[in-house]
C-alpha cells in the first residue's frame, strides 16, 4: 500500500473519530457513534499494518490477537460499578505505551534530520516520555484508589509542592543535558522522576475529587498520544491525541465547575482548609423504618430519587429500578436527579441506572430538576452525601461552600438511605440529616430498598 | 413525684385527664400515678383498669390532693378545688387565663405553679401537646354527627329504586381545626361541602379536604394569619357586610350550617343572623360551635337545642368533647403526657419548670407566687411571615447585563487570540517547517475537540471517557511503525506496546458499546 493510500486512510479515520465524539450528544446517536470509532480505528490499524514501513507480521499479529483477546475478556467481565477502575487501568496502558515508543524513537532515530529538526525531535521524545510516565503511574494509583486497594484519602506529604517542582526542575535540566548529547541515561532518569511525580500527584488527591482525576488522566493519555505523533511525524496520532486530550480537559473543567473548585487546586490536591468554624447544626437525626418510608411513597405523587456512590457500592440499582417500575405503574411521577459529580466518574450514575434498565428520559440533570424540589412529595437519597449538602449554600465556612447542590431539603419529605451516622467519603458534616423534614433510613442501600419492595407491590 | 387526676366536678364533664394508657407512659418517666375513684367512669375507664395499669386509686378528692404533687385536670379548678391546693403543687389543666383573672389570682396566692394547656403555643414542636387542636378535632367531627342526627335526610346523594335523593349541602364557617375536621367528616359522609374563612390562605387547606372555598370579592383587607399566630382577627365593618351578604345568598340552599368562628379573647362574632335562619328550608340544621362564647348564630341558646319558627334546628351544645368522652380523654391524656414528658428532660420523675423553654414559658401562668401571664411574644413565629419578593429585573436591565457579559467575553476571547497568535509567531520564527506542518494539525484538532466535546450530554460522560480511552489506543500505530526495526530492545518494547494498546482499543470499544446498549427510553 502506498503512502498516499495510507494517508487517505488516516484522513478517513480522523473524520470518523471526530464524528464518534460528536455523536455522543444524545443517547440514540451515540450507538451509531461508537461504530464510527470502531471503523475509524479499524481503518487506521489496517492501513498502517499493510503500509510500506511494516514488515514483521509474524510478531505483530499474535501481539494484536492476544491484546484483543484480553480486551474482550476484560470488557465482558467488568461490573458496571467497576467502570472507574477499568477506565483508570486502561489509561495506564496508553501511558506505558507512550513511554516505550518514546524510548524506541530515541534508539531508532530517523535519519537525515537537520540540526534544528533533531533538537525538536529530541524535545518531542522527552515530552512524550514525560507525559506518558506520569499518565502511567498516575493511572495505576488512581486504579488502586478506586478499586479500594489503596486508601482513598489524600496523602499529604510535607513539602509536596516543593517535591513536585524539584522533580520538574531536575527534568528540565536533564532535558537540556539530553539535548546536548549526554546520552540515554538522562532520558531514563527523567522517566523514573516522572513516574514518581505521577504517583505522588494522584496520591495527594482524594475523596470527592476522584472524578476529576480520572478525566484528567484521560486528558493526559491523549496528550501523550499527541506527543508520540509529533515524534513519529504521524498526523493521525496528533489529531486523535489532541481530540482525546481536549475532551479530557473539558470533562475535568466541567467536573470542577460542578464542585465550584479551581482546577489547579484539585490537581495540586486536598480540599482548601475551611476558613472558620463550621456552622453548628441544630436538631437531631430521626430514624425511620421501611414501613414508614413505604407509607410515604404510597401517598406521594411526585417522587425524586437521588442516587450516589453508596448505591453503586451496595449494588442497589436493580432494586431501585424495580421500585421505580412499581411506583410508576401506580401512576406516580418518579424521576432521578443526578448531580454532575455523583459517583466516581463523570456520568457514573447514568450508566448504572441504564444498566438496571431505568429509562433515561426520567433521569435528569441537576439544572433540570433543581427547581422542582418544592413540588416534590418524597425525595429518596440513596447513598449520596455531599451533593445534597445544604451547607454548600448556608454555611460560608464549609469546605464545599458555593458548590452547586441538589436542593432536596425543599421537598416535603426527604428519606436518606445511609449505612450509619458517619460523615461519608469527604468527611463533611451534612445538616440535611438534621432537618425537620428529613428521616434517616439506616441500613445497606440494597437491603433497605429490598425491604421497601416487600411492602410496595 | 406523684401525679394525681381527680374526678371532674363540672356538671356534664365526662372527660378525665389520665387514662390507663397515659399512666403507663407517665410511670416510664419516673412518676407515680394516683386517681380518684370513679374519675374515669364517664369515659369508660373503670377503677380496675387503672389498678391494672399500676395506678393508685384513692377514695376522695381530698385524699388525692394530699397524695399528689402534680394535679392534672381537664377543666380549670372550681372554688372548692382551689382550696385543696397547697404551696408548691403544680396544676396542669385548661385555665383560659385571659378570661379567668380571679382564678389566676387565687392560684397565685395559693402558691400553685399552673400550666395552662390552652396556652400552649401553636408551633410545630408543641403540636403533640396542643390540646385545643385535639379537642377541636373531636368537636368538628361530633358537630357533623349531631347535625346528621337532627337532619331528616341522607348526606350523600343516591339514586335508588325508591326515588332520587339529592345530596345534602353543608356550609362550614371558619376553617380552623374544628372546621377542617367538620369538612372532612361531612365530605366522607357524602355531602357537598362549602367552607368559608376570613383568612384567604386557608383556601388551599379547605380544598385539600374536599370542600369548595367560598370566595368573597373583597380586595383591600387581606388578613395575614401569620401575624396573629394562626388565628383569625376581627374584621372591618365593610368586610363583615360583604360576608353577611354572601351568607344571605347561600342560606336558602344550605341544609346544614356549622359555624366555628372564634376570635381569641373576644365574644364570638355574629355571622348567621335571624333572617338567614328564616331563609333556610324547614328541617335544616345549624350547629353553633361558638355557643360557649355567645354563639355565631342569633338564635343559639347555649347548651341547648332549639327549633326556630320555620322548623330549623339550632344546636348550641358546648359539651361535644364530653359526648365522646373516651376518645377525647385518650387524646387529652396523651397531650398531658407529652407536656409532662417535656417537663421531665431527665426522665427521673422530677419536673423541671424551665422558663427558658418557649413552650413551657408560654403555658406557665402562675409560678412561685407570681402571675406569669401573659407570656412574652414567641421567638419562633407560628407561621413564617410572607417574605418580600425581590423586585424582578426589568427587560432592559437584563439586556444590559447580557450585553456587558457578552462584551466581557468578547474582550477575553480577543485577548486569548492575541496571546495565542503571538505564541504561534514565536514558535514559527524558530521551529523548522516540518514541525510547523504537524503543529497546525495539532492546533486545529484541539480546536475541533473543544467544539465537539461541549455538545456531549452530561449523561454520556462515562461513555465519552470510555470511547476516548479506546481512541487513545491509536498510539498502537506508533508501535506498529517501530516493530519491524532491527535489534532486540526496540521490537520488544514495540511489541509490548502493541499488545497493551490492543487491550485498550478492544476493551474500550466493547465497554462503550455495552454501556450505550443499556440506555433505553421508556
Amino acid at each position: 500500500m502506498s503512502i498516499g493510500l495510507v494517508t487517505a486512510g488516516y484522513i478517513a479515520a480522523s473524520v470518523l473519530f471526530i464524528l464518534a465524539l460528536g455523536g455522543l450528544s444524545d443517547q440514540e446517536k451515540a450507538k451509531r457513534a461508537v461504530w464510527y470509532g470502531i471503523i475509524g480505528m479499524g481503518i487506521a490499524v489496517f492501513v498502517t499494518v499493510f503500509g510500506p514501513n511494516v514488515t514483521s507480521y509474524w510478531f505483530l499479529i499474535p501481539m494484536i490477537a492476544i491484546g484483543s483477546a484480553v480486551g474482550v475478556v476484560v470488557a465482558q467481565r467488568v461490573e458496571m460499578t467497576g467502570m472507574p477502575q477499568l477506565v483508570a487501568a486502561l489509561h495506564s496502558f496508553v501511558g506505558l505505551a507512550a513511554v516505550f515508543i518514546g524510548i524506541n524513537s530515541y534508539l531508532h532515530a530517523p535519519e537525515g534530520l537537520t540540526h534544528a529538526e533533531e533538537i525538536i525531535h529530541e524535545v518531542e521524545i522527552f515530552l512524550g516520555v514525560f507525559i506518558g510516565a506520569i499518565t502511567f503511574t498516575g493511572s495505576i494509583v488512581a486504579y488502586g484508589k478506586l478499586a479500594g486497594q489503596i486508601d482513598g484519602k489524600a496523602l499529604i506529604l510535607p513539602y509536596r509542592h516543593t517535591m513536585n517542582i524539584a522533580g520538574l526542575v531536575i527534568s528540565v535540566i536533564l532535558m537540556l543535558m539530553f539535548l546536548n548529547g549526554a546520552g540515554i541515561w538522562t532520558l531514563l532518569l527523567m522517566t523514573l522522576i516522572a513516574l514518581a511525580i505521577g504517583a505522588h500527584l494522584v496520591w495527594a488527591i482524594g475523596g470527592a475529587d476522584m472524578p476529576v482525576v480520572v478525566s484528567m488522566l484521560n486528558s493526559y493519555s491523549g496528550w501523550a498520544a499527541a506527543a508520540t505523533g509529533f515524534m513519529l511525524g504521524n498526523d493521525l496520532l496528533i489529531v486523535t491525541g489532541a481530540l482525546v486530550g481536549s475532551s479530557g480537559a473539558i470533562l475535568s473543567y466541567i467536573m470542577c465547575e460542578a464542585m465550584n473548585r479551581k482546577f489547579l487546586s484539585v490537581i495540586l490536591g486536598g480540599f482548601g482548609g475551611p476558613s472558620g468554624p463550621a456552622m453548628e447544626i441544630e436538631g437531631e437525626q430521626v430514624a425511620i423504618d421501611a414501613d414508614g418510608v413505604a407509607a410515604a411513597l404510597e401517598e406521594a405523587d411526585n417522587i425524586v430519587i437521588v442516587p450516589g456512590y453508596g448505591m453503586a457500592v451496595a449494588q442497589a440499582q436493580q432494586s431501585i429500578s424495580e421500585l421505580t417500575k412499581r411506583l410508576r405503574a401506580k401512576g406516580k411521577n418518579v424521576r432521578f436527579a443526578i448531580h454532575p459529580v455523583a459517583g466516581r466518574l463523570p456520568g457514573h450514575m447514568n450508566v448504572l441506572l441504564a444498566e438496571a434498565k431505568v429509562p433515561y428520559d426520567i433521569v435528569l440533570e441537576m439544572e433540570e430538576i433543581n427547581d422542582d424540589f418544592p413540588d416534590t412529595d418524597v425525595v429518596i437519597v440513596v447513598g449520596s452525601n455531599d451533593i445534597v449538602n445544604p451547607a454548600a449554600q448556608e454555611d460560608p465556612n464549609s469546605p464545599i461552600a458555593g458548590m452547586p447542590v441538589l436542593e432536596v431539603w425543599k421537598a416535603k419529605n426527604v428519606f436518606v438511605s445511609k449505612r450509619g451516622q458517619g460523615t461519608g467519603y469527604s468527611g463533611i458534616e451534612n445538616p440535611l440529616f438534621y432537618k425537620e423534614n428529613t428521616r434517616m433510613f439506616y441500613g445497606d442501600a440494597k437491603a433497605s430498598v429490598d425491604a421497601l419492595l416487600q411492602r410496595i407491590s | 413525684m406523684k401525679i394525681g387526676a381527680p374526678k371532674e366536678i363540672y356538671p356534664g364533664e365526662a372527660r378525665v385527664a389520665m387514662t390507663p394508657q397515659s399512666a403507663l407512659q407517665l410511670q416510664k418517666l419516673g412518676y407515680e400515678c394516683v386517681i380518684e375513684s370513679g374519675a374515669g367512669e364517664a369515659a369508660r375507664f373503670s377503677d380496675q383498669d387503672y389498678k391494672d395499669a399500676g395506678v393508685e386509686v384513692v377514695k376522695t378528692a381530698a385524699a388525692l390532693w394530699k397524695a399528689s404533687d402534680i394535679i392534672v385536670k381537664v377543666r380549670g379548678p372550681e372554688e372548692i378545688e382551689v382550696k385543696r391546693f397547697r404551696k408548691g403543687q403544680t396544676l396542669i389543666s385548661f385555665i383560659w387565663p385571659a378570661q379567668n383573672d380571679a382564678l389566676l389570682k387565687k392560684l397565685k396566692t395559693k402558691g400553685v405553679n399552673t400550666i395552662a394547656m390552652d396556652m400552649v403555643p401553636r408551633i410545630s414542636r408543641a403540636q403533640k401537646m396542643d390540646a385545643l387542636s385535639s379537642m377541636a378535632n373531636i368537636v368538628g367531627y361530633r358537630a357533623v354527627i349531631e347535625a346528621s342526627n337532627n337532619f331528616g335526610r341522607f348526606f350523600t346523594g343516591q339514586i335508588t329504586a325508591a326515588g332520587k335523593v339529592p345530596p345534602a349541602k353543608v356550609l362550614i364557617v371558619g376553617a380552623g381545626v374544628a372546621g377542617l375536621a367538620a369538612i372532612g367528616t361531612a365530605v366522607s359522609l357524602g355531602a357537598i361541602v362549602y367552607a368559608f374563612d376570613v383568612r384567604p390562605e386557608v383556601a388551599e387547606q379547605i380544598e385539600s379536604m374536599g370542600a369548595e372555598f367560598v370566595y368573597l370579592d373583597f380586595d383591600d383587607e387581606v388578613q395575614d394569619g401569620a401575624a396573629t399566630g394562626g388565628y383569625a382577627a376581627p374584621s372591618s365593618p365593610e368586610f363583615r357586610e360583604k360576608q353577611l351578604e354572601k351568607f344571605r345568598e347561600l342560606a336558602p340552599d344550605m341544609d346544614i350550617v356549622i359555624t366555628t368562628a372564634l376570635i381569641p379573647g373576644r365574644d364570638a362574632p355574629k355571622l348567621w343572623l335571624k333572617d338567614m335562619v328564616e331563609a333556610m328550608k324547614p328541617g335544616s340544621v345549624v350547629v353553633d360551635l361558638a355557643a360557649e362564647k355567645g354563639g355565631n348564630c342569633d338564635l343559639t341558646v347555649m347548651d341547648e337545642k332549639v327549633v326556630s319558627d320555620n322548623d330549623v334546628t339550632i344546636i348550641g351544645y358546648t359539651d361535644f368533647p364530653s359526648r365522646m368522652a373516651t376518645q377525647s380523654s385518650l387524646l387529652y391524656a396523651t397531650n398531658i403526657r407529652h407536656m409532662i414528658d417535656d417537663l421531665t428532660p431527665e426522665k427521673d420523675g422530677e419536673p423541671v419548670l424551665n422558663m427558658e423553654d418557649d413552650v413551657i414559658r408560654s403555658a406557665m401562668v402562675t409560678k412561685d407566687g407570681e402571675i406569669t401571664f401573659p407570656p412574652p411574644p414567641l421567638k419562633v413565629q407560628a407561621i413564617a411571615a410572607k417574605t418580600e419578593k425581590k423586585p424582578e429585573k426589568t427587560a432592559e436591565e437584563i439586556r444590559a447585563e447580557e450585553a456587558a457579559a457578552m462584551k466581557k467575553a468578547g474582550q477575553q476571547q480577543t485577548m486569548l487570540l492575541v496571546v495565542g497568535g503571538l505564541l504561534m509567531l514565536l514558535i514559527g520564527a524558530y521551529a523548522p517547517a516540518s514541525f510547523m506542518q504537524h503543529f497546525i494539525v495539532f492546533v486545529l484538532s484541539v480546536f475541533v475537540g473543544f467544539q465537539v466535546i461541549w455538545n456531549v450530554s452530561h449523561a454520556l460522560h462515562t461513555p465519552l471517557m470510555a470511547i476516548t480511552n479506546a481512541i487513545s489506543g491509536i498510539i498502537i500505530i506508533g508501535a506498529l511503525l517501530q516493530i519491524g526495526t532491527g535489534g532486540f530492545i526496540v521490537p520488544l518494547l514495540a511489541g509490548i506496546s502493541v499488545l497493551i494498546a490492543s487491550i485498550n482499543i478492544v476493551g474500550g470499544f466493547m465497554v462503550t458499546r455495552r454501556m450505550l446498549a443499556m440506555f433505553q427510553k421508556s
